[in-house]
């Protein structure tokens, strides 16, 4: 395959032909804040977290799913990145009804770290607390949509590596929301195989294990980690 | 010099935020050789003075006379900080929004739900009116700077409040600002 190189920060970087930018700046140790990315599975640009500049282009590109490409000029940490970067930290806490006090992932949240990581001390934006539902028809676990950010990291978890699709994405922009087969209740899907993949790959405590009370959900990635290389690696065949 | 005038101010909040303020132990002594306390609900004073420094205001705008107290703060603080949770994001306090209307939730909580006296707390010039949506004090009014946490760290209000007074700026950072 084709090495391309490209500049990032300034700084020259070869990457395979096929990588994302993203992949291209982790490898080479240049960090780009992302929050619907997750290790192993695809990436579809749902949070704009990672949103970089190009060459003169006043167009910016999400990170995850920008191809390299030969000579290709990226920047990724100027004044008006940041500016953007912590707009959109500030509009997914007043989109939602995130109460860190008491949620079960206060102190082990992606979406805190990045409002700590982007200088968040308040949102601009009037919060809108919409109604949302709490789902704990499971038994194992529930969905608290209130701090959903509607990344969907469970819908692609739960497809791709887990294979049972229960989670969905329905209706449209700040409307839209996760739903566990039609739109049924969690307890009642007939497509959950309980694995739990999608509690794990969470960023924030709107899938969650029950019984934890504040503070105690910390999120395992090292289960995602471990069945996502074996099957790279094909550990398992042969 | 002349001490630097504080009032802190207790709105919709738990006063958790005073407490971790108290839990500055000795700093306090330091303190108090700096800071002069105008107004505050662990001292003594009716009515918020006309001349302020800097106004600490702890906890959300529930009812109206937090509305009017707000205004009043504003008008008399040459810096006012929003300090902790329900004052930088509305918090627990806010919770209560996406359930509409404060008359009913009144009556859900103490008239539907109560064991014993079924009376909803309602007394002109005594109980204040809830306000429609709780709200952080920016919403209300224009505020200086930010001390997030719930409640926040007392080594984190240490930190604003000597940054305030060595350089007349408090802009918190990194782990310092984390919520919750």
């Amino acid at each position: 395959m084709a090495v391309k190189t490209l500049t990032i920060d300034g700084r020259l970087v070869s990457a395979m032909e096929g990588q994302t930018v993203l992949e291209a700046a982790q490898e080479a140790g240049i960090h780009i804040p992302t929050l619907c990315h997750l290790d192993g599975v695809s990436d579809l640009g749902a949070c704009r977290m990672c949103l970089v500049e190009l060459g003169n282009s006043p167009k910016l590109q999400p990170a995850c799913v920008l191809k390299v490409a030969e000579g290709m000029e990226v920047r990724t940490n100027s004044d008006r990145l940041r500016k953007y970067r912590k707009m959109i930290v500030e509009l997914l806490l007043s989109e939602r009804n995130h109460v860190c006090s008491v949620c079960v992932s206060n102190g082990h949240c992606e979406l805190q770290d990045m409002a700590v990581e982007l200088g968040v001390d308040h949102s601009r934006f009037d919060y809108i607390y919409p109604v949302e539902r709490v789902d704990i028809t499971h038994q194992r676990f529930g969905v608290d949509h209130n701090r959903c950010i509607l990344c969907g990291r469970c819908v692609r978890v739960c497809d791709e590596v887990e294979g049972a699709h229960t989670w969905d994405m329905a209706g449209r922009g700040a409307k839209s929301f996760v739903i566990t087969d039609m739109n049924q209740p969690w307890g009642d899907s007939t497509s959950c195989t309980s694995c739990g993949k999608c509690v794990q790959a969470c960023p924030t405590g709107a899938i969650f294990q029950k019984g934890a009370t504040v503070g105690e959900m910390q999120k395992d990635r090292t289960r995602l980690e471990f069945i996502v290389t074996a099957r790279e690696k094909k550990q398992w065949i042969g | 010099m002349d001490r630097v005038k504080v009032a802190t101010v207790w709105l919709g909040g738990c006063s958790g935020c005073h407490m971790s303020f108290l839990d500055m132990d000795e700093f306090l002594i330091d303190l108090a050789e700096k800071i002069q306390v105008v107004y505050s609900p662990i001292a003594d004073m009716k009515e918020f003075p006309e001349s302020v420094d800097v106004t600490l205001v702890e906890g959300s705008v529930a009812n109206e006379d937090h509305v009017e107290l707000c205004h009043k703060i504003r008008a008399a603080s040459r810096v006012v900080i929003s300090f902790g949770d329900c004052a930088v994001t509305g918090n627990v306090p806010a919770m209560r929004n996406p359930l509409g209307d404060p008359e009913k939730i009144l009556q859900l909580v103490y008239v539907d739900r109560a064991d014993t006296h079924p009376i909803a707390p309602k007394e002109a010039g005594i109980v204040p009116k809830l306000v429609d949506r709780v709200r952080p004090v920016h919403e209300e009014i224009d505020v200086d700077y930010f001390i997030p946490g719930c409640p926040p760290s007392s080594s984190r209000i240490k930190e604003a409040l000597t940054n305030l007074l060595e350089m007349g700026e408090t802009h918190l950072t990194g782990e310092n600002l984390r919520f919750g």
